[in-house]
């Protein structure tokens, strides 16, 4: 028996414990490990330079994180319901999700969109459609996300007169659009153009909500496809803040101040199961931002400096089988997005490895913030991990792996480059195959996947017929028939010169969506402008 | 017998290719041939591809709720080309009532969420050996 325990302690003491991006953690922290940090220059209270605690003072006390719930299925009538629903149940703020012709910027007809109209996203045709989907929301009471990138600008375009119509002015129209086209080059692949005219039409848009947008964040600079591409924390991290620093850049080149726009940059990151390392990345990731935005590109205004960003759980952790643990996975997740002082939250649906989800899958996916909110009484004070030995240090050593991969980044050129050279993608490509790896080896365990599993029931789920396929082709037919033609090829042509040239692209995008041409038409007249990428398929 | 010859493609307009490329080098991995086309191909292209590279097996990954349609169109042109015998095989997100249609149009296997390279590696190793 003795020997048996003296076998265990010898175990413990030899095996190696990692986190789940592979990070080797040690098996307790002392002072020594934080002991290099000045609070003052390192941490600082929340609100103050350079935010490693938070960028509010009062954090969730003056104001709780918003709760945004991302959704958008079938077509526009349809998820219009659902985001009723939604802000009815508690929801704070809206967050749309497009079908893949809309994300390619291709019209329901055309061949490519066999079978994906409506499944994983609203299907948005054109202006018409926007209409739709907005009905009886006032633009004013709510905030809006959009998740969207190679068309942002057209999905923009058509929100700005979704407003007009509704006499509310664009000055007044709050959200994001997300727009960040470096992490589609790097991860989730839906570019449609090629990097730099890509990054023109990006730079287009800041300077275009700049001036006339002041409420609007222009971008939402994302990790949260880079890591479920399946990268580790740090390189999310890496990635996406030097993502920041090539639009910052490239915005600058451009003529732009930058106390004019880098305030209203916002970033999205993903929260994953390894809740230490998640809280650390976020509190390493405001003062990267802090320091880059002030010693690199010499910002003075503060507002310049805060990372503010959006949050949302791990949908590549969730899991098809016993789909009901995903709440709890969720909930872990959520919370360290919470102690990681995010500013908006998604929670995923516990059916979401298997379909777009139910009401009622998303219900429980609310209900779980606002159980953090007003029960967990984690909210009554802010970082409250600050100081602890094991956060402080994981904050440093993620920040210092991030920092290394800037430096490897600089040196290539900056991430356009790095991105044309597909440095990120080999990177992410190899950690994703390591950990796949370690679950097939058993080293990391999944519960019901490869640990405890069992015989299960199928669980109803939301389906979306091919019907919708069909309405959506006919409405963009009967569209076509009463629109005034020759307003449509006009502004088309005139959107193509200004790609040949150098006019910003969001007006003649304006008058050629308040004419009713379809997504697919202006998509077009780019690409005959611009050109479409193809990534060179290596594996 | 010779290596096993392998088109692995995204059909449709998605780009989540993780698991298209993690299942690419699983089966290179294994021994077998692998030809990756790359995202956003048509069904067309993909079956072009299996032809032109004499491939007894293509392995589609869908993560978008296309499968049905996609699926549909891939197996009848195999079909039409007399390219019965090459093995379709299906990873992604499926919902269960999907799965016996999609293996009513002739689909060998879907594998799901979870699934492991190396079982995926066995059966087309079975399938593709019985050819």
């Amino acid at each position: 028996m003795k020997k048996l325990l003296e076998e265990k302690q010898e175990a413990a003491r030899t095996r190696v414990f990692t986190s789940i991006s592979g990070r080797e953690v040690a098996p307790l922290h002392r002072p020594q490990d934080a002991s290099g940090i000045d609070y003052a220059r390192d941490l600082g209270d929340p609100g103050q330079f350079p935010y490693t605690r938070g960028v509010h003072e009062t954090m969730y006390r003056g104001k709780a994180w918003t709760m945004r719930q991302f959704a958008g299925f079938g077509s526009a009538r349809q998820t219009n319901e659902r985001f009723k629903y939604l802000l009815e149940h508690g929801s704070h703020g809206l967050s749309v999700a497009f079908d893949l012709p809309t994300l390619m910027g291709r019209d329901p007809d055309h061949p490519l969109s066999l079978g994906e109209v409506g499944k994983c996203g609203v299907a948005v045709t054109s202006l018409a459609d926007m209409e739709t989907l907005f009905e009886g929301i006032p633009l004013d009471d709510v905030t809006t996300s959009m998740t969207i990138n190679s068309p942002a600008a057209m999905l923009l375009a058509f929100y700005i007169l979704v407003g007009e119509k509704q006499g509310v002015a664009q000055t007044k129209l709050a959200g994001t659009i997300q727009a960040d086209i470096l992490k589609e080059f790097i991860a989730q692949k839906e570019f449609i153009y090629p990097p730099r005219p890509s990054m023109r039409i990006v730079v287009d848009m800041i300077r275009y909500c700049t001036e006339h947008m002041p409420k609007w964040n222009s971008i939402s600079i994302s990790g949260y496809h880079i890591r479920e591409a399946g990268s580790t924390a740090a390189q999310e991290l890496a990635f996406t803040l030097r993502d920041g620093i090539e639009y910052v850049q490239w915005c600058v080149d451009a003529g732009m101040d930058v106390d004019s726009f880098a305030p209203r940059l916002s970033f999205f990151f993903n929260s994953h199961s390894d809740f230490f390392e998640e809280i650390a990345k976020f509190r390493a990731a405001r003062r990267i931002w802090a320091r880059t935005m002030k010693e690199r590109f010499k910002a003075r205004n503060p507002r310049s400096w805060m990372c503010r960003f959006h949050t949302q759980t791990a949908g590549v952790s969730l899991t098809a089988q016993q789909p009901y643990n995903n709440v709890v996975r969720t909930a872990l997740q959520a919370l360290a997005a919470v102690l990681g002082g995010t500013q908006s939250l998604h929670t995923n649906s516990l059916d979401e490895a298997l379909a777009l989800p139910t009401e009622e899958a998303v219900t429980i996916a609310l209900r779980t913030q606002q159980i953090i909110a007003e029960e967990s009484g984690v909210v009554n004070t802010a970082d409250p991990l600050g100081g602890s030995y094991f956060v402080e240090k994981l904050t440093n050593e993620i920040e210092a792996e991030a920092l290394e991969y800037f430096r490897k980044i600089d040196a290539m050129g900056g991430m356009v480059a790095a991105v044309e050279r597909g440095f990120p993608q080999r990177e992410i490509q190899e950690a994703a195959f390591q950990f796949q790896k370690s679950v097939e080896r058993r080293e990391k365990i999944i519960v019901g996947v490869n640990e405890y599993t069992m015989e299960e029931k199928p669980l109803g789920i939301l389906y979306i017929d091919e019907q919708v396929a069909e309405e959506q082709v006919a409405r963009v037919s009967a569209l076509k028939a009463t629109r005034d033609d020759a307003r449509v090829a006009q502004a088309l042509q005139a959107l193509k010169a200004a790609a040949r040239g150098t006019d910003n692209l969001m007006y003649p995008i304006l008058e050629a969506s308040r004419a009713y041409a379809t997504l697919g038409e202006m998509c077009d007249a780019l690409r005959e402008a611009f050109g479409e990428y193809e990534e060179p398929p290596v594996f | 017998m010779g290596k096993i010859r392998v088109v692995i493609a995204k059909p449709g307009l998605d780009g989540h290719d993780r698991g298209a490329k993690i299942v690419a080098r699983a089966l290179r991995d294994a021994g077998m041939e692998v030809i990756y086309t790359g995202l956003r191909q048509s069904p067309e292209q993909i079956v072009a591809a299996a032809e032109q590279e004499d491939a007894g097996v293509i392995g589609l990954s869908i993560l978008s709720g296309a499968h049905l349609p996609i699926c549909r169109r891939i197996l009848g042109l195999l079909g039409e080309k007399g390219m019965r015998d090459v093995r379709v095989f299906v990873g992604g997100i499926i919902p269960a009532q999907d799965i016996t249609e999609l293996k009513q149009l002739g689909v060998a296997e879907v594998f799901l969420p979870g699934s492991s390279t190396e079982d995926i590696v066995r059966l087309i190793e079975g399938t593709a050996s019985a050819r």
